[in-house]
């Protein structure tokens, strides 16, 4: 399994054709305590660069932008009930949605955890 | 942490950022929204006390001979009643009736004490300096700050440091003094913005972050950020100005008919009197009012309400409430649709909203004699 980023903040987890996508810790730092969360439901197709799913602090609503395209095979139900887990658990059990990838050759464009690592630290 | 350079600093600038705060542009200043987290901060002043600092509010000092009559003619207070001590809620109007902005006046001697919103400020001071007759002197006091602190155990903290010619028990809500907080001259009033017990502190910038230090050092008070500021004021259905009013909206519509004083509702003569009296006496078109929000998903300013298919309303202020558990918010709505089924539309979603009095949280104001 490789772990890929992207520049807003979102990590995917690929395995063979299928991927789990999240917020990363920092991106939830930013947004502070989550009070809601919306993902996408099953059968949802999302292309790279797209909305693909709500977060909500406190204070503001933000858009968790696809990673990659294809087709959305769950959603994180555990979210609607507690949304806090993107804070307490975001790159674990705070996971938004799987997808089936519809073009693997995106990720290519995607950062690994050390190019992330240096991203975050040069903002 | 870099801050953008076009926004001006206030007294606490550093004083925030040395106490970890995240610091944003508000009103033209860099404003601490945040320290660890707005949920633990709301929640904290709700239970203990919280320090604000609301320095990028305009503190002006008007005086001269006719005061009085200069202020009413603006103003739609009642100064007959408003006598040395106490502080009241008011607004400015423009001629058309709607609400320049929201403030508070008190009676100092042979002076009135304003406090107005910060992003308004200026165009108040204009305003005010456009309107009044030349012999009243409108002062400015860019040299003091404005701290705010709040919460059920405001009291026992602030009352250590304080010593006056009365005691601190003397204030009840919505009075004020000039006390001596540490060593330093500070005008207090009992009121603000979170619908808690609480105290507002004026003291020369200069002092301001020693101050901060010596209320911070208690065990009850912790600094809190602009975000829980706005989610105490929208549970205690305090509304906020540029978002629940503006120049657009008159007092009557926004449910603030309790700023324009009894006298002046049956004589007038204040600016926009015309618009707000047939407003009174007609009912307004629209009203202000407080939702509970069906579900978990907050539903924000912007959104727009819909009766079945028919726009009837906008969301003004809105999101998640930490003390209730649940989102709430404000909006107008039309006094044609005060009772039918209403829904707010939030990303393509209809939300249903329930229409419910405010406060959402009771307001737990120190009215009683002195303790």
């Amino acid at each position: 399994m490789t772990r890929y980023f992207t520049q807003d903040h979102e990590w995917i987890d690929v395995d063979g054709d299928t991927a789990t996508v999240g917020i990363t810790h920092y991106a939830q730092e930013q947004l502070g305590d989550i009070v809601f969360a919306e993902v996408p439901s099953v059968g949802t197709q999302i292309k790279k660069g797209g909305d693909a799913a709500v977060v909500e602090s406190v204070k503001a609503a933000s858009d968790v932008y696809a990673p990659v395209s294809g087709t959305v095979i769950e959603g994180n139900g555990a979210l609607e009930g507690d949304p806090a887990l993107v804070n307490t658990d975001p790159e674990g059990d705070g996971w938004f949605f799987k997808l089936t990838l519809s073009d693997p050759s995106e990720l290519d464009s995607l950062m690994d955890e050390t190019a992330y690592k240096a991203f975050v630290n040069g903002l | 942490m870099a801050d953008d350079t076009s926004t001006l600093e206030l007294p606490l600038g550093d004083w925030h950022r040395a106490k970890g705060a995240r610091m944003v542009a508000f009103a033209g200043y860099a404003m601490p929204i945040q320290y660890e987290g707005i949920m633990a901060e709301h929640l904290w002043t709700r239970e203990n006390a919280g320090l604000f600092d609301v320095s990028h509010m305009g503190q002006i000092l008007l005086s001269g001979e006719g005061l009085d009559a200069a202020v009413e003619a603006l103003l739609p207070i009642d100064l007959s009643t408003l006598k040395l001590g106490m502080q009241r809620y008011s607004l400015l109007l423009n001629s058309e009736g709607g609400i320049l902005d929201d403030l508070m006046v008190s009676r100092w001697p042979d002076q009135l004490y304003l406090v107005v919103n910060g992003a308004t400020k200026w165009d108040d001071i204009a305003h005010l300096r456009a309107n009044l007759p030349d012999q009243i002197t409108l002062h400015h006091l860019e040299d003091r700050a404005l701290l705010a602190l709040q919460g059920p155990k405001a009291f026992a903290a602030l009352e250590r440091h304080v010593t006056g010619e009365w005691p601190l028990t003397a204030l009840t809500f919505m009075r004020f003094g000039h006390f001596e907080l540490a060593g330093a001259p500070a005008s207090i009033s009992r009121s603000g913005y979170t619908g808690e017990d609480g105290f507002e502190i004026s003291i020369p910038a200069t002092e301001a972050a020693r101050i901060a230090d010596i209320l911070c050092a208690e065990p009850e008070v912790k600094p809190i950020g602009l975000g829980a500021r706005d989610s105490l004021r929208l549970e205690a259905g305090l509304p906020l100005y540029g978002h629940d009013m503006n120049a657009t909206i008159d007092p009557v519509e926004a449910g603030l008919v309790f700023g324009i004083n009894k006298r002046r509702r049956e004589s007038g003569g204040f600016a926009g009197a015309d618009h707000i009296l047939k407003t009174l006496a007609d009912g307004p078109a629209r009203k202000l009012v407080g939702f509970t929000v069906e579900g978990k998903m907050p539903v924000r300013e912007g959104a727009e309400i819909f009766s079945g298919d028919t726009q009837v309303g906008s969301i003004t202020s809105g999101g998640f409430a930490p003390s209730v558990g649940a989102p709430i918010a404000m909006g107008y709505v039309a006094a044609t649709h005060l009772t039918s089924s209403l829904e707010a539309e939030v990303r393509g979603k209809r939300v249903p909203l329930t229409i419910t009095p405010m406060p959402f949280v009771p307001h737990r104001y120190h009215r009683g004699a002195a303790k």
